[in-house]
């Protein structure tokens, strides 16, 4: 007696058969727009003023959240640091802990999730609405290239702005974890600075730029692919700035590991 | 001059074009005609480049447009000027800078006394005022967006014109100022144009040639007068606005 196969049994295989050939497909088109933004790196003409335009957005309009948030994180990190270090643990290590925490994870991570947020959200809704309006097409009727118009001025303002707001969040968040350490916690300037260059090798500050060009990039590549492959109108925006968001978060944090296990663990 | 020939194309399941024939003399203004949903911004996006045939062939001035390469058709395509049916102007641009990337020639383009001249006589062309050239696409009326739409597309001096609906959305009287501009513009530039358009009365005013769009096919190919007087059960559907009891998509 032969077995019918049941429609559940159909539909799984089918299904993960489904989303393998659409993650590959989405593989593709990424590929697709990473060639393109090479391509578009010839027209310096075109994307030369219109890059300096977008680096002063992401980062002078960044600034004031960026610092925000590093300051912040620095002040919390040293206050926990404080309340926790009771007892048989030195002070000192709270200056360590400050720099430590804020340069390898906090500045770049924090940073690059609210510029996920703030910069993927505005690029792929920007790009979107070109898309649904037909503005990208308008362009290309014209025999102008997208991606030196578009693309390449958003990636390398990115590219190279990430990587220094992450310095200045670094700065301002170890500054930050400083000052209060040293207003509420029984440690002096000296303590501070003695835990702080323990632990500290010249790496770490390479690592933490490493990291934010890393985050850049992502932010960069996804939120112009959402945009760029956006349909559908005003649900198409929609949809394309969460997704660019959620995935840019997600892909940071994976990174995030990723990085850590090769070039701290490697 | 413009060549379609056995041109298919699907999305998805659905089948838009299903062996177009067409074709446009130089010079000439023909008007594609069909209801909405039958496929004519498609056809028309083939012509240009921007979308790429499942089967036949697009030929523009003798060179079949889906094989060009990536340079070649970027240059075939400031030969041909493209009236977007929203407009498509670029919103974080003023009209000036709309009109002046419209401007293909790159040695034009970086001259700032061609484009300020070029840009006011586009602006003169579609009887837009000079003062118009400083404001936002966001503070035009819906006509004016299509004007400047209109002289986009002719500030790089293009030897094709396609209207894609070129008064959809506007009122009578705005309507016939976008036909008798079209008009104008075929005999003042000597250009060839091809608009697609749902309104008869407007085909009508501004084409030499009308061809009907139906069923995924040009059904009927003809003057005014061979129009008019057709038997074509789909073309007399079109006319008596009977699109209920006639499937008109393919």
């Amino acid at each position: 007696m032969t077995m019918t196969p049941t429609p559940a049994a159909l539909t799984f295989p089918h299904a993960i058969g489904a989303w393998v050939l659409h993650a590959l497909a989405a593989i593709g088109r990424v590929s697709r727009l990473v060639a393109e933004f090479v391509r578009g790196l010839v027209e310096w003409r075109i994307w030369l003023p219109r890059t300096i335009d977008e680096a002063w957005n992401v980062g002078v309009g960044s600034l004031f959240i960026i610092l925000l948030v590093s300051g912040f994180a620095g002040a919390v990190t040293a206050l926990q640091a404080g309340y926790q270090f009771t007892g048989s643990i030195p002070l000192y290590v709270v200056g360590s802990l400050v720099v430590e925490s804020i340069i390898l994870e906090l500045g770049p991570v924090l940073t690059a999730l609210v510029l996920a947020g703030r910069i993927g959200a505005r690029y792929a809704a920007e790009l979107g609405t070109m898309r649904v309006t037909e503005q990208i097409d308008a362009l290309e009727s014209l025999g102008r290239s997208p991606a030196s118009h578009l693309l390449v001025p958003r990636i390398l303002a990115c590219m190279v702005m990430i990587p220094v707001l992450t310095v200045m969040a670094d700065l301002i968040g170890v500054a930050s974890g400083w000052y209060f350490a040293m207003q509420v916690l029984p440690i002096t300037n000296s303590d501070f600075t003695y835990g702080a260059r323990a632990f500290w090798r010249d790496f770490d500050a390479y690592y933490s730029v490493i990291k934010a060009f890393s985050f850049a990039v992502s932010i960069a590549v996804i939120s112009t692919y959402m945009g760029f492959s956006t349909q559908q109108g005003a649900e198409g925006v929609g949809k394309a700035t969460t997704t660019a968001v959620v995935a840019s978060s997600v892909l940071i944090l994976l990174l995030d590991t990723l990085l850590a296990r090769v070039l701290l663990h490697g | 001059m413009i060549e379609i020939t056995n041109l298919h194309k699907s999305f998805g399941d659905q089948v838009v074009l299903d062996g177009v024939n067409f074709d446009v003399m130089e010079g000439e203004t023909v008007a594609l005609l069909g209801p909405s949903g039958t496929g004519k911004s498609v056809l028309l996006k083939h012509i240009n480049g921007l979308i790429r045939p499942d089967l036949g062939r697009v030929m523009v001035d003798g060179l079949e447009v889906a094989r060009l390469h990536r340079k070649e058709l970027a240059s075939l395509r400031t030969r041909v000027g493209y009236v977007f049916q929203n407009g498509a102007l670029f919103d974080s641009m003023n009209v000036f800078e709309n009109i002046r990337i419209g401007i293909v020639d790159g040695d034009h383009y970086t001259d700032a006394d061609y484009c300020t001249k070029r840009v006011a006589r586009c602006l003169d062309l579609v009887n837009l005022v000079q003062e118009t050239s400083m404001k936002l696409p966001a503070e035009l009326s819906g006509g004016m967006r299509k004007r400047v739409g209109i002289a986009r597309a002719i500030a790089g001096e293009p030897k094709y014109l396609l209207y894609d609906e070129p008064t959809s959305g506007l009122d009578p009287v705005n309507a016939d100022i976008i036909d008798g501009l079209v008009t104008r513009l075929a005999e003042e530039l000597g250009v060839t144009s091809v608009t697609v358009t749902h309104d008869v009365r407007g085909a009508f005013k501004v084409a030499d040639r009308i061809a009907l769009l139906a069923g995924g096919k040009v059904v009927l190919e003809g003057t005014k007068e061979e129009f008019m007087e057709s038997t074509h059960p789909k073309v007399k559907a079109f006319l008596e606005r009977d699109f209920e009891n006639s499937s008109f998509a393919a």
